[in-house]
Protein backbone atom coordinates (compact mmCIF):
# COMPACT_ATOMS: atom_id res chain seq x y z
CA UNK A 1 0.00 0.00 0.00
CA UNK A 2 1.13 3.53 -0.68
CA UNK A 3 1.76 5.61 2.41
CA UNK A 4 -0.18 8.81 3.05
CA UNK A 5 2.98 10.75 2.36
CA UNK A 6 3.54 9.05 -1.00
CA UNK A 7 -0.09 9.58 -1.95
CA UNK A 8 0.12 13.23 -1.05
CA UNK A 9 3.28 13.77 -3.09
CA UNK A 10 1.64 12.10 -6.08
CA UNK A 11 -1.59 14.09 -5.76
CA UNK A 12 0.42 17.34 -5.63
CA UNK A 13 2.04 16.40 -8.92
CA UNK A 14 -1.28 15.42 -10.49
CA UNK A 15 -2.49 18.98 -9.91
CA UNK A 16 0.25 20.19 -12.27
CA UNK A 17 -0.91 18.14 -15.29
CA UNK A 18 -4.11 17.79 -17.32
CA UNK A 19 -4.35 14.02 -16.69
CA UNK A 20 -3.17 11.38 -14.24
CA UNK A 21 -1.10 9.30 -16.66
CA UNK A 22 1.29 12.22 -17.08
CA UNK A 23 2.62 11.76 -13.54
CA UNK A 24 3.56 8.09 -14.07
CA UNK A 25 7.26 8.91 -13.89
CA UNK A 26 6.92 11.38 -11.02
CA UNK A 27 4.85 8.83 -9.11
CA UNK A 28 7.40 6.06 -9.53
CA UNK A 29 10.20 8.41 -8.52
CA UNK A 30 8.17 9.41 -5.45
CA UNK A 31 7.81 5.78 -4.39
CA UNK A 32 11.50 5.23 -5.07
CA UNK A 33 12.47 8.20 -2.89
CA UNK A 34 10.80 6.49 0.05
CA UNK A 35 11.55 2.83 -0.64
CA UNK A 36 14.71 2.88 -2.74
CA UNK A 37 13.10 0.98 -5.64
CA UNK A 38 9.81 0.22 -7.37
CA UNK A 39 8.42 -3.25 -6.60
CA UNK A 40 5.68 -5.14 -8.45
CA UNK A 41 3.39 -4.35 -5.55
CA UNK A 42 4.14 -0.63 -5.85
CA UNK A 43 3.37 -0.81 -9.56
CA UNK A 44 -0.04 -2.33 -8.78
CA UNK A 45 -0.76 0.38 -6.21
CA UNK A 46 0.30 3.10 -8.65
CA UNK A 47 -1.79 1.53 -11.39
CA UNK A 48 -4.88 2.06 -9.28
CA UNK A 49 -4.03 5.66 -8.35
CA UNK A 50 -3.12 6.68 -11.90
CA UNK A 51 -5.58 4.63 -13.91
CA UNK A 52 -2.72 3.26 -16.04
CA UNK A 53 -2.26 -0.48 -16.55
CA UNK A 54 0.55 -2.26 -14.71
CA UNK A 55 1.99 -3.34 -18.07
CA UNK A 56 2.13 0.23 -19.32
CA UNK A 57 3.71 1.43 -16.10
CA UNK A 58 6.31 -1.32 -16.27
CA UNK A 59 6.99 -0.36 -19.88
CA UNK A 60 7.71 3.16 -18.69
CA UNK A 61 9.72 2.02 -15.67
CA UNK A 62 12.02 -0.15 -17.74
CA UNK A 63 12.58 2.59 -20.33
CA UNK A 64 14.26 5.01 -17.94
CA UNK A 65 17.72 4.62 -16.43
CA UNK A 66 16.96 6.02 -12.99
CA UNK A 67 13.95 3.90 -12.05
CA UNK A 68 15.09 0.81 -10.15
CA UNK A 69 12.93 -2.26 -10.55
CA UNK A 70 15.19 -4.25 -8.21
CA UNK A 71 16.24 -3.44 -4.65
CA UNK A 72 19.36 -1.32 -4.37
CA UNK A 73 21.79 -0.64 -1.53
CA UNK A 74 21.36 2.09 1.04
CA UNK A 75 23.37 4.42 -1.19
CA UNK A 76 23.61 4.42 -4.97
CA UNK A 77 26.91 5.38 -6.57
CA UNK A 78 26.64 6.44 -10.22
CA UNK A 79 29.97 6.42 -12.05
CA UNK A 80 30.17 8.44 -15.24
CA UNK A 81 31.39 6.35 -18.17
CA UNK A 82 30.95 8.92 -20.94
CA UNK A 83 33.59 10.32 -23.22
CA UNK A 84 35.26 13.14 -21.26
CA UNK A 85 35.50 11.00 -18.14
CA UNK A 86 36.81 8.10 -20.20
CA UNK A 87 39.53 10.37 -21.62
CA UNK A 88 40.49 11.33 -18.06
CA UNK A 89 40.71 7.76 -16.77
CA UNK A 90 37.24 6.82 -15.55
CA UNK A 91 38.13 3.13 -16.10
CA UNK A 92 40.66 3.37 -13.29
CA UNK A 93 38.18 5.11 -11.04
CA UNK A 94 35.59 2.42 -11.69
CA UNK A 95 38.09 -0.41 -11.11
CA UNK A 96 39.31 1.15 -7.90
CA UNK A 97 35.81 1.65 -6.58
CA UNK A 98 34.78 -1.89 -7.49
CA UNK A 99 37.89 -3.33 -5.83
CA UNK A 100 37.52 -1.13 -2.79
CA UNK A 101 33.90 -2.21 -2.29
CA UNK A 102 34.45 -5.78 -3.56
CA UNK A 103 31.52 -5.43 -5.93
CA UNK A 104 31.27 -5.49 -9.71
CA UNK A 105 29.58 -2.65 -11.56
CA UNK A 106 25.84 -3.27 -11.32
CA UNK A 107 26.23 -5.04 -7.98
CA UNK A 108 25.48 -4.22 -4.37
CA UNK A 109 27.99 -4.59 -1.53
CA UNK A 110 27.56 -7.59 0.78
CA UNK A 111 26.65 -5.27 3.66
CA UNK A 112 23.98 -3.59 1.52
CA UNK A 113 25.55 -0.15 1.80
CA UNK A 114 26.32 0.65 -1.83
CA UNK A 115 25.02 -0.22 -5.26
CA UNK A 116 27.43 0.68 -8.09
CA UNK A 117 25.98 1.70 -11.43
CA UNK A 118 27.33 3.28 -14.60
CA UNK A 119 25.78 6.59 -15.66
CA UNK A 120 26.09 8.77 -18.74
CA UNK A 121 27.74 12.21 -18.71
CA UNK A 122 26.92 14.06 -15.48
CA UNK A 123 27.45 17.48 -17.03
CA UNK A 124 30.69 18.18 -15.19
CA UNK A 125 33.11 17.17 -17.94
CA UNK A 126 35.60 19.95 -17.14
CA UNK A 127 36.09 18.20 -13.80
CA UNK A 128 36.27 14.63 -15.10
CA UNK A 129 36.25 11.91 -13.91
CA UNK A 130 33.04 12.26 -11.96
CA UNK A 131 30.49 10.27 -9.99
CA UNK A 132 27.40 10.86 -7.89
CA UNK A 133 26.56 9.20 -4.61
CA UNK A 134 22.87 9.67 -3.88
CA UNK A 135 22.32 13.41 -4.49
CA UNK A 136 25.95 14.48 -4.25
CA UNK A 137 28.26 15.10 -7.22
CA UNK A 138 31.97 14.26 -6.86
CA UNK A 139 34.45 15.72 -9.33
CA UNK A 140 38.13 15.36 -10.29
CA UNK A 141 38.14 11.84 -8.90
CA UNK A 142 41.28 10.00 -7.94
CA UNK A 143 41.85 7.33 -5.31
CA UNK A 144 42.19 9.88 -2.56
CA UNK A 145 38.95 11.67 -3.42
CA UNK A 146 37.09 8.40 -3.65
CA UNK A 147 38.22 7.54 -0.12
CA UNK A 148 37.11 10.96 1.09
CA UNK A 149 33.73 10.54 -0.56
CA UNK A 150 33.14 7.07 0.86
CA UNK A 151 33.70 8.26 4.43
CA UNK A 152 30.62 10.51 4.05
CA UNK A 153 28.31 7.49 3.99
CA UNK A 154 27.45 5.04 6.74
CA UNK B 1 33.65 42.14 -23.22
CA UNK B 2 29.96 41.88 -22.40
CA UNK B 3 28.78 38.65 -20.80
CA UNK B 4 25.02 38.85 -20.44
CA UNK B 5 24.60 35.17 -19.53
CA UNK B 6 27.35 34.66 -17.01
CA UNK B 7 28.23 38.21 -15.95
CA UNK B 8 26.40 37.83 -12.64
CA UNK B 9 27.84 34.41 -11.74
CA UNK B 10 29.29 34.38 -8.24
CA UNK B 11 32.84 33.16 -7.74
CA UNK B 12 31.74 30.98 -4.80
CA UNK B 13 29.43 29.08 -7.19
CA UNK B 14 26.33 29.89 -5.16
CA UNK B 15 23.20 30.96 -7.03
CA UNK B 16 22.69 34.66 -7.75
CA UNK B 17 20.04 35.73 -5.23
CA UNK B 18 16.82 37.39 -6.30
CA UNK B 19 17.95 40.70 -4.76
CA UNK B 20 21.27 40.64 -6.61
CA UNK B 21 19.55 39.56 -9.78
CA UNK B 22 17.12 42.47 -9.62
CA UNK B 23 19.85 44.91 -8.68
CA UNK B 24 21.75 43.92 -11.82
CA UNK B 25 18.72 44.72 -13.98
CA UNK B 26 16.96 41.39 -13.66
CA UNK B 27 13.24 41.12 -14.53
CA UNK B 28 13.41 44.42 -16.42
CA UNK B 29 13.21 42.49 -19.66
CA UNK B 30 9.96 41.00 -18.39
CA UNK B 31 8.60 44.43 -17.37
CA UNK B 32 9.40 45.72 -20.82
CA UNK B 33 8.01 42.69 -22.64
CA UNK B 34 4.67 43.05 -20.89
CA UNK B 35 4.28 46.55 -22.40
CA UNK B 36 4.72 45.15 -25.93
CA UNK B 37 2.32 42.91 -27.86
CA UNK B 38 3.34 39.20 -27.71
CA UNK B 39 3.87 38.95 -31.48
CA UNK B 40 6.17 41.98 -31.33
CA UNK B 41 8.31 40.28 -28.69
CA UNK B 42 8.65 37.40 -31.14
CA UNK B 43 9.57 39.90 -33.83
CA UNK B 44 12.43 41.29 -31.69
CA UNK B 45 13.78 37.78 -31.16
CA UNK B 46 13.52 37.08 -34.88
CA UNK B 47 15.47 40.25 -35.71
CA UNK B 48 18.16 39.39 -33.17
CA UNK B 49 19.17 36.30 -35.15
CA UNK B 50 19.02 34.12 -32.03
CA UNK B 51 19.42 30.44 -32.96
CA UNK B 52 18.70 27.42 -30.77
CA UNK B 53 21.56 26.49 -28.45
CA UNK B 54 20.39 22.89 -27.90
CA UNK B 55 22.29 21.54 -30.88
CA UNK B 56 20.24 22.01 -34.02
CA UNK B 57 20.55 25.80 -34.29
CA UNK B 58 17.06 26.49 -35.59
CA UNK B 59 16.19 30.25 -35.63
CA UNK B 60 14.18 30.81 -32.45
CA UNK B 61 11.93 33.68 -33.56
CA UNK B 62 11.00 31.80 -36.70
CA UNK B 63 10.03 28.72 -34.67
CA UNK B 64 7.68 30.82 -32.56
CA UNK B 65 6.04 32.30 -35.64
CA UNK B 66 4.43 28.91 -36.42
CA UNK B 67 2.42 28.95 -33.19
CA UNK B 68 -1.26 29.79 -33.71
CA UNK B 69 -1.93 33.12 -32.01
CA UNK B 70 -4.90 35.24 -31.01
CA UNK B 71 -8.48 34.55 -29.97
CA UNK B 72 -9.03 31.40 -32.01
CA UNK B 73 -5.81 29.63 -31.02
CA UNK B 74 -6.21 26.37 -29.09
CA UNK B 75 -5.42 26.56 -25.37
CA UNK B 76 -3.69 25.73 -23.13
CA UNK B 77 -0.52 26.43 -25.07
CA UNK B 78 2.76 25.18 -23.65
CA UNK B 79 6.35 26.28 -23.42
CA UNK B 80 8.70 23.44 -22.54
CA UNK B 81 12.24 24.03 -21.37
CA UNK B 82 14.62 21.35 -22.58
CA UNK B 83 16.87 20.99 -19.53
CA UNK B 84 17.68 17.35 -20.22
CA UNK B 85 21.36 18.01 -20.96
CA UNK B 86 22.73 14.49 -21.51
CA UNK B 87 24.94 14.95 -24.56
CA UNK B 88 28.30 13.54 -23.46
CA UNK B 89 30.86 16.29 -23.14
CA UNK B 90 28.24 18.97 -22.51
CA UNK B 91 28.12 20.97 -19.29
CA UNK B 92 26.65 24.38 -20.03
CA UNK B 93 22.96 24.28 -19.12
CA UNK B 94 23.71 22.92 -15.66
CA UNK B 95 25.93 25.94 -15.01
CA UNK B 96 23.22 28.36 -16.15
CA UNK B 97 20.57 26.75 -13.94
CA UNK B 98 22.71 26.37 -10.84
CA UNK B 99 24.44 29.71 -10.91
CA UNK B 100 21.67 32.04 -12.10
CA UNK B 101 18.26 30.33 -11.88
CA UNK B 102 16.27 33.57 -12.09
CA UNK B 103 17.84 34.32 -15.45
CA UNK B 104 16.32 31.14 -16.87
CA UNK B 105 12.98 31.80 -15.21
CA UNK B 106 12.79 35.31 -16.62
CA UNK B 107 13.61 33.95 -20.08
CA UNK B 108 10.89 31.34 -19.72
CA UNK B 109 8.27 33.91 -18.78
CA UNK B 110 9.15 36.26 -21.63
CA UNK B 111 9.22 33.43 -24.20
CA UNK B 112 5.93 32.05 -22.86
CA UNK B 113 4.39 35.51 -23.12
CA UNK B 114 5.57 35.82 -26.72
CA UNK B 115 3.64 32.70 -27.74
CA UNK B 116 0.78 33.34 -25.30
CA UNK B 117 1.51 30.12 -23.43
CA UNK B 118 -0.52 29.27 -20.35
CA UNK B 119 1.72 26.65 -18.82
CA UNK B 120 5.47 26.08 -18.88
CA UNK B 121 7.27 22.88 -17.87
CA UNK B 122 10.95 22.74 -17.12
CA UNK B 123 12.01 19.24 -18.20
CA UNK B 124 15.01 18.64 -16.00
CA UNK B 125 17.30 15.65 -15.98
CA UNK B 126 17.04 13.71 -12.74
CA UNK B 127 20.73 13.81 -11.86
CA UNK B 128 20.70 17.61 -11.75
CA UNK B 129 19.72 17.74 -8.11
CA UNK B 130 21.39 21.06 -7.36
CA UNK B 131 19.72 22.69 -10.39
CA UNK B 132 16.41 21.33 -9.17
CA UNK B 133 16.74 22.75 -5.68
CA UNK B 134 17.86 26.15 -6.86
CA UNK B 135 15.20 26.40 -9.56
CA UNK B 136 12.51 25.32 -7.12
CA UNK B 137 13.53 28.01 -4.72
CA UNK B 138 13.80 30.68 -7.41
CA UNK B 139 10.37 29.72 -8.75
CA UNK B 140 8.84 30.16 -5.30
CA UNK B 141 10.48 33.60 -5.04
CA UNK B 142 9.26 34.57 -8.51
CA UNK B 143 5.74 33.60 -7.49
CA UNK B 144 5.75 35.76 -4.37
CA UNK B 145 6.90 38.67 -6.54
CA UNK B 146 4.10 37.98 -9.03
CA UNK B 147 6.57 37.43 -11.87
CA UNK B 148 4.83 34.09 -12.29
CA UNK B 149 1.21 33.17 -11.67
CA UNK B 150 -2.02 35.04 -12.13
CA UNK B 151 -2.19 38.51 -13.71
CA UNK B 152 1.59 38.92 -13.86
CA UNK B 153 2.59 42.43 -12.71
CA UNK B 154 -0.95 43.62 -13.45
CA UNK B 155 -0.65 42.84 -17.16
CA UNK B 156 -3.56 40.41 -17.34
CA UNK B 157 -1.16 37.66 -18.49
CA UNK B 158 -1.25 34.35 -16.57
CA UNK B 159 1.47 31.70 -16.51
CA UNK B 160 2.09 28.61 -14.40
CA UNK B 161 5.59 27.12 -14.35
CA UNK B 162 6.19 23.54 -13.21
CA UNK B 163 9.36 21.50 -12.77
CA UNK B 164 9.36 17.99 -14.24
CA UNK B 165 12.15 15.69 -13.08
CA UNK B 166 13.09 13.13 -15.74
CA UNK B 167 14.14 9.59 -14.96
CA UNK B 168 17.01 9.62 -17.42
CA UNK B 169 17.34 8.59 -21.06
CA UNK B 170 19.26 10.56 -23.67
CA UNK B 171 16.48 10.33 -26.26
CA UNK B 172 14.26 12.45 -23.97
CA UNK B 173 16.29 15.40 -25.23
CA UNK B 174 14.83 14.93 -28.72
CA UNK B 175 11.90 17.30 -28.60
CA UNK B 176 9.07 14.99 -29.62
CA UNK B 177 10.37 12.15 -27.42
CA UNK B 178 10.48 14.71 -24.63
CA UNK B 179 6.80 15.43 -25.14
CA UNK B 180 5.98 11.74 -24.74
CA UNK B 181 8.09 11.62 -21.59
CA UNK B 182 6.19 14.62 -20.20
CA UNK B 183 2.94 12.79 -20.88
CA UNK B 184 4.20 9.91 -18.73
CA UNK B 185 4.99 7.55 -21.60
CA UNK B 186 8.01 5.76 -23.02
CA UNK B 187 10.07 8.44 -24.72
CA UNK B 188 9.88 7.35 -28.35
CA UNK B 189 10.08 10.21 -30.86
CA UNK B 190 6.90 11.23 -32.71
CA UNK B 191 6.30 11.57 -36.42
CA UNK B 192 6.52 15.10 -37.81
CA UNK B 193 4.27 16.62 -39.06
CA UNK B 194 2.32 17.57 -37.10
CA UNK B 195 4.98 19.84 -35.67
CA UNK B 196 4.84 20.54 -31.93
CA UNK B 197 4.26 24.25 -32.62
CA UNK B 198 0.81 23.25 -33.86
CA UNK B 199 0.11 19.97 -32.05
CA UNK B 200 2.57 19.14 -29.30
CA UNK B 201 2.16 18.41 -25.62
CA UNK B 202 -1.28 16.87 -24.95
CA UNK B 203 -2.07 17.74 -28.57
CA UNK B 204 -1.77 21.48 -27.98
CA UNK B 205 0.58 24.08 -29.52
CA UNK B 206 3.97 23.70 -27.88
CA UNK B 207 7.40 25.24 -28.15
CA UNK B 208 10.42 23.31 -26.88
CA UNK B 209 13.48 25.40 -26.23
CA UNK B 210 16.94 24.82 -24.81
CA UNK B 211 18.01 26.41 -21.49
CA UNK B 212 20.76 28.56 -22.97
CA UNK B 213 18.47 29.77 -25.76
CA UNK B 214 15.87 30.95 -23.26
CA UNK B 215 18.45 32.66 -21.07
CA UNK B 216 19.07 35.06 -23.98
CA UNK B 217 15.47 36.04 -24.64
CA UNK B 218 14.82 38.75 -22.06
CA UNK B 219 18.24 40.30 -22.66
CA UNK B 220 17.21 40.73 -26.28
CA UNK B 221 13.92 42.36 -25.31
CA UNK B 222 15.64 44.64 -22.83
CA UNK B 223 18.61 45.69 -24.96
CA UNK B 224 17.33 45.24 -28.49
CA UNK B 225 18.23 43.03 -31.47
CA UNK B 226 21.05 45.30 -32.64
CA UNK B 227 22.78 45.03 -29.29
CA UNK B 228 22.47 41.25 -29.49
CA UNK B 229 23.91 41.07 -32.99
CA UNK B 230 26.74 43.35 -31.90
CA UNK B 231 27.84 40.84 -29.24
CA UNK B 232 28.84 38.37 -31.94
CA UNK B 233 31.88 38.17 -34.20
CA UNK B 234 29.84 36.67 -37.03
CA UNK B 235 26.37 36.75 -38.51
CA UNK B 236 24.91 34.43 -35.84
CA UNK B 237 23.99 36.83 -33.03
CA UNK B 238 24.91 36.85 -29.36
CA UNK B 239 27.46 35.24 -27.11
CA UNK B 240 27.91 31.49 -26.68
CA UNK B 241 28.90 29.30 -23.78
CA UNK B 242 31.93 27.35 -24.97
CA UNK B 243 33.45 24.51 -23.02
CA UNK B 244 36.56 22.38 -23.29
CA UNK B 245 37.15 19.00 -21.69
CA UNK B 246 39.86 16.40 -22.17
CA UNK B 247 43.61 16.65 -21.49
CA UNK B 248 44.07 20.39 -21.79
CA UNK B 249 45.74 22.46 -19.09
CA UNK B 250 42.59 24.26 -17.90
CA UNK B 251 39.34 22.56 -18.85
CA UNK B 252 36.39 24.89 -18.33
CA UNK B 253 33.42 26.88 -19.57
CA UNK B 254 33.50 30.43 -20.93
CA UNK B 255 31.00 32.88 -22.34
CA UNK B 256 32.55 34.42 -25.46
CA UNK B 257 31.34 36.21 -28.57
CA UNK B 258 29.62 33.84 -30.98
CA UNK B 259 32.17 32.97 -33.66
CA UNK B 260 35.26 32.99 -31.47
CA UNK B 261 37.88 30.89 -33.30
CA UNK B 262 38.43 27.37 -32.04
CA UNK B 263 42.13 27.93 -31.55
CA UNK B 264 41.54 30.93 -29.30
CA UNK B 265 39.21 28.92 -27.06
CA UNK B 266 41.60 26.01 -26.94
CA UNK B 267 44.81 27.93 -26.40
CA UNK B 268 43.92 31.20 -24.65
CA UNK B 269 41.11 29.91 -22.45
CA UNK B 270 41.78 26.20 -22.00
CA UNK B 271 45.54 26.81 -21.80
CA UNK B 272 46.47 24.45 -24.64
CA UNK B 273 47.40 20.79 -24.31
CA UNK B 274 48.93 19.41 -21.14
CA UNK B 275 52.72 19.17 -21.17
CA UNK B 276 53.98 16.26 -23.22
CA UNK B 277 50.75 15.85 -25.15
CA UNK B 278 49.84 16.89 -28.67
CA UNK B 279 46.48 17.79 -30.11
CA UNK B 280 44.96 15.24 -32.49
CA UNK B 281 41.37 16.33 -32.90
CA UNK B 282 38.18 17.41 -31.20
CA UNK B 283 34.44 17.03 -31.20
CA UNK B 284 33.27 20.66 -31.44
CA UNK B 285 29.89 20.31 -29.80
CA UNK B 286 29.41 17.09 -27.90
CA UNK B 287 29.36 13.37 -28.70
CA UNK B 288 27.13 13.58 -31.77
CA UNK B 289 29.33 15.91 -33.81
CA UNK B 290 32.03 15.05 -36.38
CA UNK B 291 35.68 15.22 -35.37
CA UNK B 292 37.68 18.19 -36.58
CA UNK B 293 41.49 18.24 -36.72
CA UNK B 294 44.45 20.61 -36.69
CA UNK B 295 43.67 22.12 -40.10
CA UNK B 296 40.29 23.31 -38.77
CA UNK B 297 41.55 25.13 -35.70
CA UNK B 298 41.04 28.58 -37.18
CA UNK B 299 37.36 27.94 -37.73
CA UNK B 300 35.10 30.50 -36.06
CA UNK B 301 32.83 28.60 -33.68
CA UNK B 302 29.42 29.45 -35.10
CA UNK B 303 26.76 27.46 -36.93
CA UNK B 304 27.75 28.17 -40.52
CA UNK B 305 31.52 27.99 -40.20
CA UNK B 306 31.68 24.77 -38.21
CA UNK B 307 29.35 23.23 -40.76
CA UNK B 308 31.62 24.39 -43.57
CA UNK B 309 34.50 22.66 -41.79
CA UNK B 310 32.48 19.44 -41.94
CA UNK B 311 30.96 19.21 -38.50
CA UNK B 312 28.32 20.95 -36.36
CA UNK B 313 28.51 23.59 -33.64
CA UNK B 314 26.23 21.30 -31.61
CA UNK B 315 26.32 22.36 -27.98
CA UNK B 316 29.59 24.29 -28.38
CA UNK B 317 31.33 22.23 -25.72
CA UNK B 318 34.43 20.62 -27.24
CA UNK B 319 35.94 17.29 -26.32
CA UNK B 320 39.65 17.11 -27.09
CA UNK B 321 41.57 14.01 -28.22
CA UNK B 322 45.32 13.92 -27.50
CA UNK B 323 48.07 11.83 -29.09
CA UNK B 324 48.47 9.47 -26.13
CA UNK B 325 44.85 8.36 -26.29
CA UNK B 326 43.55 5.75 -28.73
CA UNK B 327 41.04 7.24 -31.21
CA UNK B 328 39.45 3.82 -31.74
CA UNK B 329 38.94 3.52 -27.99
CA UNK B 330 37.38 6.96 -27.88
CA UNK B 331 35.00 6.14 -30.71
CA UNK B 332 34.15 2.83 -29.01
CA UNK B 333 33.23 4.79 -25.86
CA UNK B 334 30.99 7.10 -27.90
CA UNK B 335 29.26 4.27 -29.78
CA UNK B 336 28.80 2.35 -26.54
CA UNK B 337 26.84 5.35 -25.29
CA UNK B 338 24.73 5.56 -28.43
CA UNK B 339 24.06 1.81 -28.59
CA UNK B 340 22.91 1.91 -24.98
CA UNK B 341 20.74 5.01 -25.38
CA UNK B 342 19.02 4.11 -28.67
CA UNK B 343 15.32 4.11 -27.87
CA UNK B 344 14.82 0.86 -29.81
CA UNK B 345 12.00 2.14 -31.98
CA UNK B 346 13.55 1.52 -35.40
CA UNK B 347 15.73 -1.46 -36.30
CA UNK B 348 18.58 0.18 -38.26
CA UNK B 349 19.38 2.28 -35.20
CA UNK B 350 19.30 -0.20 -32.36
CA UNK B 351 20.77 -3.11 -34.26
CA UNK B 352 23.24 -1.07 -36.31
CA UNK B 353 24.63 0.70 -33.28
CA UNK B 354 25.08 -2.39 -31.15
CA UNK B 355 26.82 -4.05 -34.09
CA UNK B 356 29.05 -1.01 -34.49
CA UNK B 357 29.90 -1.03 -30.82
CA UNK B 358 30.79 -4.73 -30.87
CA UNK B 359 33.14 -4.28 -33.83
CA UNK B 360 34.93 -1.37 -32.20
CA UNK B 361 35.35 -3.31 -28.98
CA UNK B 362 36.73 -6.29 -30.89
CA UNK B 363 39.25 -4.01 -32.63
CA UNK B 364 40.36 -2.62 -29.29
CA UNK B 365 40.84 -6.18 -28.05
CA UNK B 366 42.95 -7.11 -31.07
CA UNK B 367 40.26 -9.17 -32.77
CA UNK B 368 39.25 -6.89 -35.65
CA UNK B 369 39.52 -7.64 -39.35
CA UNK B 370 39.84 -5.56 -42.52
CA UNK B 371 36.28 -6.55 -43.33
CA UNK B 372 35.15 -4.93 -40.09
CA UNK B 373 36.41 -1.63 -41.44
CA UNK B 374 34.06 -1.96 -44.41
CA UNK B 375 31.21 -2.82 -42.07
CA UNK B 376 31.86 0.33 -40.06
CA UNK B 377 31.83 2.42 -43.22
CA UNK B 378 28.62 0.69 -44.26
CA UNK B 379 27.01 1.56 -40.91
CA UNK B 380 27.81 5.24 -41.29
CA UNK B 381 25.86 5.23 -44.57
CA UNK B 382 23.12 2.93 -43.35
CA UNK B 383 22.40 5.24 -40.41
CA UNK B 384 22.71 8.48 -42.39
CA UNK B 385 19.90 11.09 -42.33
CA UNK B 386 16.67 9.80 -43.85
CA UNK B 387 17.22 6.13 -43.00
CA UNK B 388 16.04 6.23 -39.40
CA UNK B 389 13.03 7.59 -37.56
CA UNK B 390 14.80 10.44 -35.78
CA UNK B 391 18.05 12.42 -35.75
CA UNK B 392 19.60 10.27 -33.03
CA UNK B 393 21.18 7.68 -35.33
CA UNK B 394 22.70 10.12 -37.84
CA UNK B 395 24.18 11.99 -34.87
CA UNK B 396 25.50 8.75 -33.45
CA UNK B 397 27.58 7.96 -36.55
CA UNK B 398 29.01 11.47 -37.01
CA UNK B 399 32.05 10.86 -34.77
CA UNK B 400 32.55 7.43 -36.36
CA UNK B 401 32.50 8.58 -39.97
CA UNK B 402 34.91 11.44 -39.29
CA UNK B 403 37.20 9.22 -37.20
CA UNK B 404 37.41 6.77 -40.12
CA UNK B 405 38.32 9.70 -42.35
CA UNK B 406 40.94 11.35 -40.14
CA UNK B 407 42.25 8.45 -38.06
CA UNK B 408 41.94 5.67 -40.64
CA UNK B 409 45.57 4.62 -40.16
CA UNK B 410 44.89 4.03 -36.49
CA UNK B 411 41.95 1.78 -37.29
CA UNK B 412 44.00 -0.18 -39.85
CA UNK B 413 46.86 -0.58 -37.38
CA UNK B 414 44.46 -2.14 -34.90
CA UNK B 415 43.33 -4.80 -37.33
CA UNK B 416 46.71 -5.41 -39.01
CA UNK B 417 48.64 -5.73 -35.75
CA UNK B 418 45.73 -7.45 -33.98
CA UNK B 419 46.16 -5.20 -30.95
CA UNK B 420 45.57 -1.68 -29.71
CA UNK B 421 48.88 0.16 -30.19
CA UNK B 422 48.09 2.31 -27.15
CA UNK B 423 47.87 -0.57 -24.73
C1 LIG C 1 18.87 12.56 -29.71
C2 LIG C 1 18.71 14.02 -29.43
C3 LIG C 1 18.97 14.52 -28.16
C4 LIG C 1 18.80 15.86 -27.88
N1 LIG C 1 19.08 16.30 -26.61
C5 LIG C 1 18.88 17.61 -26.32
C6 LIG C 1 19.12 18.11 -25.00
O1 LIG C 1 19.51 17.36 -24.10
N2 LIG C 1 18.90 19.42 -24.77
C7 LIG C 1 18.47 20.26 -25.74
O2 LIG C 1 18.26 21.43 -25.48
N3 LIG C 1 18.22 19.83 -26.99
C8 LIG C 1 18.42 18.53 -27.30
N4 LIG C 1 18.15 18.09 -28.57
C9 LIG C 1 17.61 19.04 -29.56
C10 LIG C 1 16.10 19.14 -29.40
O3 LIG C 1 15.47 18.14 -30.17
C11 LIG C 1 15.55 20.49 -29.86
O4 LIG C 1 16.05 20.75 -31.12
C12 LIG C 1 15.93 21.61 -28.95
O5 LIG C 1 15.57 21.35 -27.62
C13 LIG C 1 15.25 22.86 -29.41
O6 LIG C 1 15.66 23.95 -28.65
P1 LIG C 1 16.59 25.10 -29.22
O7 LIG C 1 16.05 25.48 -30.57
O8 LIG C 1 16.47 26.18 -28.21
O9 LIG C 1 17.97 24.53 -29.31
C14 LIG C 1 18.34 16.74 -28.89
C15 LIG C 1 18.08 16.23 -30.16
C16 LIG C 1 18.27 14.90 -30.44
C17 LIG C 1 17.96 14.40 -31.82
S1 LIG D 1 16.72 6.57 -34.71
FE1 LIG D 1 17.17 5.42 -32.80
S2 LIG D 1 16.58 6.84 -31.19
FE2 LIG D 1 15.56 7.58 -33.07
S3 LIG D 1 13.56 6.57 -33.11
FE3 LIG D 1 14.95 5.20 -34.20
S4 LIG D 1 15.66 3.75 -32.59
FE4 LIG D 1 14.80 5.53 -31.54
S1 LIG E 1 31.62 12.85 -19.53
FE1 LIG E 1 31.62 12.46 -17.40
S2 LIG E 1 30.73 14.29 -16.63
FE2 LIG E 1 30.61 14.60 -18.79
Amino acid sequence: MLTTEERQEIEEKIAEYPNRQAVSIDAMLAVQRHRGWVSDESLRDLSEVLGVSVADLDGVATFYNLIHRKPVGKHVALICDSVSCWLMGSDKVRDHLCARLSTPLGGTTADGRFTLLPIVCLGACDHAPTMMIDDELYEDLDEERIEEALTQYD
Amino acid sequence: MEKPLTGNFRSDKQAVSLEDYERAGGYQGLHKALTIAPADVGELVKKSGLRGRGGAGFPTGMKWSFVPMGKDAPHPKYLVVNADEMEPGTFKDRALMERDPHQLIEGVIVAAYAIEADIAYIFLRGEYVCSHDRLERALAEAKTKNYVGHNILGSGYNLEIHLHVSAGRYICGEETALLNALEGKRAHPRTKPPFPQVSGLFGKPTIVQNVETLCNVHHIVKNGPDWFRGLSKTEDGGTKLYGVSGKVKKPGLWELPMGTPMREILEDHAGGMRDGLHFRGLLPGGASTDFLIEEHLDTPMDYGNVQKAGSRLGTGTMVVLDDKTCPVGMVWNLEHFFAQESCGWCTPCWSGLSWTEKILLAMEQGKGSRQDLDTLTFQTKFLAPGNTFCAFAPGAVEPLQSALKYFGDDFRKHVDEQRCPWK
